[in-house]
């Protein structure tokens, strides 16, 4: 176990990078603690795979470090770092039994049989495969295999972190759910570091504590899920989290006030200094009301999704769409033509990043 | 229960792959099987010998040393083949421009025709004229195929060698390139040896390219007729005559049709049973191995 330091780190594939351009990894600092769940989330080519393979040892960062509990491992061949990695397709021993697949990590680093069959045991009780054991590994199904692959990164003593990445692609969607949970709850039980990746949304944010959304070679966003829904720090992570995304519309920002086409939008703090920059209102759509006064925005209704605990709205507001989201039972109105916004939830983003307000 | 429907006009769907399959393969091979069990003197007078030529033949000392020589000869070239071919796949180049070389390279002795293969060699172990063997025999070392029977043997050997590991190592190269770079990666993690990781990952994934590649050589290997006939000629005396090397004797030098038609069918059963009993063993491992 131990806390992972990316201590000015960054990448490029190329020898002699020129500008940010080149870096597949962009300079990043951060510190994950020690026990906790990360989820890496971002879409394909982001970057996310790039730093997996860094703090697994597979990839040697061009530039900066990764401490893991205070030692630079940087240089450290994987096989001389205490991690465990779980792989989008299930690696396992073809010709090996279930339990043999297991003891092999142990096995390689000279442990004798008894303390082998000891932790071995144990795993597989803990992974729910002692039925399985002595089967070969070959004709077991995805979901069994992904489970024998995350084993043998646990049956070591002493791993740092167990990576994976995209470790559900391939398993079927009723077994994804389930599989999840049992990591989740593993997780509790073993209270090691785990750093996952995906670009599902939901994935990440029910199995982390902590989200790392990456766009583009950078981290624009580290936090709770409730953090990244509710104060996304970029307007990336806005249309990257939720279903549907944050409604970003370009603004005019004076004070406690936005204009947008026209159309005055409050706020619930106030701005100074915006002018120069190219300036946007983020509001989610959970946080955007249907009416028919004479406030908010004019938008048409162009047509309503039922998806079944609730309703999306998708309206057409100066060729623009604007979504809202209207929770089952309550009604639509069919003259409803205004959009109103919480002012409290309104996030102002200047150049793509957020902007802090002032109390008004 | 719904009624199957019926209709033997389906079985001219089969019409031309039964038509194909006669004239290609059953037609030719029962004119063959006819002149086995005949004898004849001339005149296109036939008469029926039965098994007799089959009995001859199998009891003959000249049959059984050539099939001594060919089961040597080919559990030789198998022997060198199947591991140098791998030793050369797991070596060459996995990607860039280097593999590209190394592909063309290997694919070379390939493209070469038999006979010309058989020429080469044959040149090029001459002691008169021969980079090879006159540079053996300037260094002094006694080597001259067409007189010694060891160096006969090692020459097509040899030469066997360089035509055809190529193909068995091309074929695992090309089951090795299938294998996900997780698996080397997770085998990094799981703290493997080199061993290990050929043992365990890359010899089971390459296992069904190699049956493929020790059958193609066994099949061709048993069946060499060409580049001996052109090198040693099947000699020095009948040392390297190997079985179609001695068919083709006795069925064109001797023009005895009779005992050469059963010959063919003896060496045709051969070849059919081991490919046969080597396919099912490999698979029956295989079928074993996923339970």
């Amino acid at each position: 176990m131990a806390e992972i330091h990316l201590k000015n780190l960054a990448h490029s594939y190329l020898s002699r990078p020129s500008g940010p351009k080149d870096y597949a990894l962009k300079k990043i600092d951060h510190v994950w603690e020690d026990g906790k769940a990360y989820a890496l989330l971002g879409p394909s080519g982001c970057g996310k795979s790039t730093l997996l393979n860094i703090i697994s040892g597979l990839l040697t960062p061009s530039e900066g470090q990764v401490l893991f509990d205070g030692e630079d491992v940087s240089r450290l061949p994987t096989e001389q770092r205490s991690i465990a990695q779980v792989f989008q397709f299930p690696v396992v021993y073809d010709t090996m039994s279930v339990y043999d697949n297991l003891a092999f990590p142990l096995r390689n680093r000279g442990h004798d049989e008894q303390t082998v069959k000891t932790r071995v045991n144990d795993i597989a009780e803990m992974l729910e495969l002692t039925a399985e054991l002595h089967q070969k590994a070959r004709g077991l199904t995805a979901d069994a295999k992904q489970k024998i692959s995350l084993g043998r990164g646990l049956v070591r003593h002493r791993v740092a972190a167990i990576l994976f990445d995209e470790p559900l692609t391939v398993i079927d969607p009723h077994l994804k759910w389930m599989l999840r949970m049992q990591l989740k709850a593993l997780h509790k039980k073993l209270n090691r570091t785990m750093i996952y990746v995906t670009h599902d949304q939901t994935e990440a944010l029910t199995f982390a504590d902590q989200v790392v959304v990456m766009y583009d070679g950078d981290v624009v966003q580290m936090g709770t899920p409730q953090d990244l829904f509710e104060r996304p720090q970029h307007t990336f992570v806005g249309y990257f989290i939720g279903s549907p995304g944050m409604n970003v519309l370009p603004a005019h920002v004076d004070g406690d006030e936005a204009y947008v086409e026209g159309c005055t939008i409050p706020l619930g703090q106030g701005y100074r200094g915006l002018s120069g920059s190219n300036v946007e209102i983020g509001v989610r759509p959970e946080f955007a009301r249907l009416t028919n006064g004479r406030e908010g925005l004019p938008v048409t209704v162009k047509r309503v999704e039922d998806i079944g605990r609730m309703k999306i709205v998708r309206a057409d507001f100066f060729g623009r769409e604007v979504n809202v989201t209207v929770p089952d039972g309550v009604p639509i109105s069919p003259d409803a033509n205004r959009i109103v916004f919480d002012p409290a939830r309104v996030n102002i983003y200047a150049d793509s990043w957020i902007v802090n307000g002032e109390a008004a | 229960m719904m009624d199957k429907p019926f209709n033997n006009k389906a079985w001219l769907m089969v019409l031309p792959v039964v038509l194909l399959v006669a004239f290609s393969a059953v037609i030719p091979l029962m004119t063959v099987v006819n002149y086995s069990v005949q004898d004849t003197f001339g005149n296109n007078q036939f008469f029926w010998a039965g098994l007799e030529w089959y009995a001859e033949l199998i009891s003959s000392a000249r049959f059984q040393d050539a099939l001594v020589r060919q089961f040597v000869f080919t559990a030789i070239i198998l022997s060198i083949e199947i591991p140098l071919g791998i030793f050369i796949a797991l070596h060459m180049p996995k990607r860039g421009i280097g593999a590209s070389i190394s592909l063309v390279l290997m694919a070379l002795p390939l493209l070469i025709p038999w006979n010309v293969v058989g020429t080469i060699w044959q040149i090029f172990g001459r002691v008169d004229i021969g980079l090879l063997g006159a540079t053996m025999d300037a260094i002094g070392v006694d080597y001259n195929y067409t007189q010694n029977i060891f160096d006969a043997w090692l020459t097509i050997i040899v030469m066997d060698v360089w035509h055809w590991t190529s193909l068995v190592a091309l074929l695992c190269y090309a089951g090795l390139q299938s294998i996900p770079d997780a698996y080397f990666q997770a085998a990094k993690i799981d703290g493997a040896s080199r061993w290990a990781v050929f043992r365990y990952i890359e010899l089971p994934k390459m296992h069904r390219v190699l049956l493929i590649a020790f059958l193609l050589r066994f099949m061709d290997s048993f069946m060499i007729y060409t580049e001996p006939f052109v090198v040693t000629g099947g000699g020095p005396g009948n040392s390297t005559t190997l079985l179609s090397l001695d068919l083709v004797k006795m069925a064109i030098g001797q023009f005895d049709l009779g005992p050469a038609a059963a010959f063919s069918i003896i060496y045709f059963l051969i070849i059919l049973l081991l490919s046969w009993v080597f396919y099912t063993a490999m698979t029956n491992y295989d079928k074993g191995e996923a339970k």
